[in-house]
């Protein structure tokens, strides 16, 4: 049988496949989670990002490997975007002494310092200062480095958001801050929580941050904003706020759905599942006739494999030994 | 002839000696390099290291702690300054929930060497919100380390310590220190972070003295020699790690316990150490401990109401009194001729 050699790509449609690559990946990984949580092995609250994998992707996408990243509690995504380590992430699930934290974090502590992802916490805009204070170093220490701090739309209205803002702003910090709007804080409705007539992204231009919105269920699109806006606070002029608009499928915490309990509709909740990034962009693919239905076939079974395989060292890895309770509560050495 | 320095001098000279060693550390905090320099404790320090390094930032006290925290992530050994501890209570996400469990919660891969500085407030009505000594939170807190130098010598010791740690410290001065002149060593030293200094030796009663009240222990333990009262006095500079072994040490030896605190009584590190002593120490106890502490009030701010409210030497002297089962004595809660209650020495005119 003749191998088929596949016509080049130009490079739109290969970016086109790389990013649905991405996006692919990451809701195998969490339907993954999603599939296996009901076994109760991974004792810790999950917070998946089906649904939002464009964000992360596109704005990843842009990005260089030394950047730093940082994110809250729902974090998968920004965590395996950047080129987290999937196999100390899945067993960090599980609590075993292998996972990126130890089995100190779980889920809503993901690090790997070697792909740049400093680290999450679940404290809603806690780690937009922290973000800001790496970019602040960065500046201070002259080293060409960016960070991008992601958030939700909820978090912009704690007080640390802005406090972070005006910091960046006044120093013209090399950071972006990335803000997925799924327009809810946990089941708290954007409409009781902030005023109608005001966008998210204009409260950081209020700061005197270049900010601009986009559809965050567009790959394409994030990830030529985010190049634009990586290339404008890399080069000093200061930093840059994103509100990508984009919606979380699965319930707020959990494997499940929880569009019944009432504080969605269904109507809502379908209208933006026709709006998934992935079938999307899939269809863009196919319909200018540059699909390659084969080398994605072939990257879902390596992904399949890996997850499987990330999922099976992660269960038989060794839990931390009760002797180690107390370690890691202060840094070993002073005066380094 | 000893090098003299006041508290505040030993402070400033701390820094220097921090900043000249390592050009990592930067101070940051309102008014750090502003003319009066927080009372004096920073002042110049931008025009010797420059403003990148000696910051002035925005009125923004919990942003910016995370900020510093992403700052020492990053590579800087950052202090940031308050003026009052009251202001950094609007910082207790990034100091108790992020920086004390950073080392912990990502299994050691990062280090988080910050110091969260804060003034306590006493005296010309500082009343309600300029003056609480809160230290007790912070103690609370596994993954904080917590000191409260009370000498110059300690102060400049301590903050270098401090500094190099890798570790967030919360460190704690008492605004009624600033003026204390001691023994200060010129150059680089560290005064190790835990163990208490036996501020005095003896042998019939342990007074344990927090920060300030160090002093006011010192005065106690005179007048209880001129009554034939033999008081040992520990300061206890660190709150976490704190040094339960000088304290059951002293206990075993005394067998009698006061503990002077520069704040509330209840759930506070008075109670804790009330509680090392009875759990490590019980039987050597002679009679039940005393505690020296604030009323359990806020700060008054008007002086009739602020002299009423802190406890003094004769309140420590009192304690021991009941500690040896003596009758209380009236004159132990006179306040000396001339001694005006809400200031902390003749010469402070205020204003804060």
């Amino acid at each position: 049988m003749l191998a088929l050699v596949p016509t080049p790509l130009s490079a739109t449609d290969e970016l086109a496949h790389r990013l649905l690559e991405g996006m692919v990946r990451i809701r195998l990984i969490e339907e993954a989670i999603a599939t296996r949580y009901a076994s109760q092995q991974m004792r810790c609250p999950v917070h998946l990002s089906i649904g939002q994998e464009a964000a992360s992707v596109g704005v990843c996408a842009a990005l260089r490997h030394t950047d730093q990243v940082m994110s809250g509690h729902r974090s998968h995504a920004h965590y395996l975007a950047k080129g987290g380590n999937l196999r100390t992430m899945i067993a960090e699930l599980y609590g075993r002494e292998t996972g990126c934290c130890k089995g100190r974090g779980g889920s809503m502590h993901l690090v790997d310092l070697d792909a740049g992802f400093v680290g999450a916490v679940p404290i809603v805009g806690s780690t937009i200062p922290i973000a800001t204070g790496l970019a602040f170093a960065d500046r201070l220490l002259k080293r060409d480095r960016l960070t991008v701090a992601f958030l939700g739309e909820a978090a912009t209205e704690e007080g640390v958001f802005h406090e972070s803002a005006n910091f960046a702003s006044l120093h013209r910090l090399p950071i972006v801050y990335v803000c997925e709007n799924n327009l809810y804080s946990v089941y708290s409705p954007l409409e009781v929580r902030q005023p109608a007539h005001r966008e998210v992204y204009e409260m950081a231009a209020g700061h005197g941050i270049r900010a601009r919105q986009v559809d965050g269920n567009d790959p394409l699109a994030v990830y030529d904003l985010m190049r634009e806006s990586v290339a404008f606070a890399r080069s000093g002029e200061g930093p840059v706020f994103l509100e990508l608009k984009t919606y979380r499928w699965r319930e707020h915490c959990g494997p499940g759905f929880d569009n019944h309990i009432g504080y969605r509709t269904e109507a809502e909740y379908l209208a933006w599942k026709a709006r998934d990034a992935v079938a999307a962009t899939e269809k863009r693919l196919r319909d200018a006739g540059t699909y390659q239905a084969e080398r994605l076939d072939r990257f879902n079974g390596r992904v399949q494999a890996e997850l499987d395989r990330a999922f099976a060292e992660a269960m038989r890895a060794p839990f931390p030994h009760a002797s180690t309770l107390m370690d890691h509560v202060y840094a070993p050495s002073s005066n380094s | 002839m000893s090098r003299q320095l006041t508290y505040a001098e030993a402070i400033r000279e701390g820094f220097a000696v921090a900043m000249e060693r390592d050009p990592r550390v930067m101070l940051m905090g309102l008014g750090v390099p502003d003319p009066k320099g927080f009372f004096g404790t920073t002042i110049d320090l931008h025009k010797q290291f420059g403003p990148d390094r000696v910051m002035d930032m925005p009125c923004a006290e919990n942003g910016m702690t995370g900020v510093v925290l992403g700052a020492a992530l990053n590579g800087l050994r950052p202090v940031i300054n308050h003026q009052r501890l009251d202001f950094a209570l609007l910082a207790m996400d990034p100091m108790c929930t992020q920086a004390a469990k950073w080392n912990y919660m990502f299994g050691g891969v990062m280090k988080m060497p910050v110091v969260f500085r804060m003034i306590l407030g006493r005296g010309w009505g500082q009343g309600p919100q300029h003056s609480q000594c809160l230290h007790s939170w912070f103690a609370h807190i596994p993954g904080l380390k917590v000191v409260m130098p009370t000498t110059p010598h300690d102060a400049k010791g301590l903050l270098i310590a401090a500094i190099e740690d890798d570790n967030p410290v919360v460190f704690l001065e008492h605004r009624w220190l600033h003026h204390i002149k001691g023994e200060v060593p010129a150059g680089h030293y560290t005064v190790p972070i835990g163990p208490a200094r036996i501020a005095r030796s003896g042998a019939d009663v342990t007074i344990v003295a927090f920060s300030y009240m160090v002093l006011e222990a010192l005065e106690a333990a005179e007048k209880l020699a001129a009554l034939g009262v033999d008081a040992e006095v520990i300061d206890a500079r660190s709150l976490r790690p704190f040094d339960r072994e000088a304290v059951i040490a002293s206990v075993k030896k005394t067998g009698r316990l006061v503990v002077a605190d520069t704040g509330w009584a209840a759930a506070g590190m008075s109670a804790e150490v009330l509680a090392i002593a009875t759990e490590s120490a019980f039987t050597s106890l002679k009679s039940a401990p005393r505690r020296v502490c604030f009323p359990d009030c806020p700060t008054p701010t008007g002086p009739s109401l602020a002299a009423e409210y802190y406890p003094r030497a004769g309140h420590i002297v009192a304690a021991v009194r009941e500690t040896l089962a003596w009758a209380p004595q009236a004159d132990d809660w006179l306040v000396p001729v001339g001694v005006e209650l809400d200031k902390p020495n003749p010469a402070f005119t205020g204003p804060f």
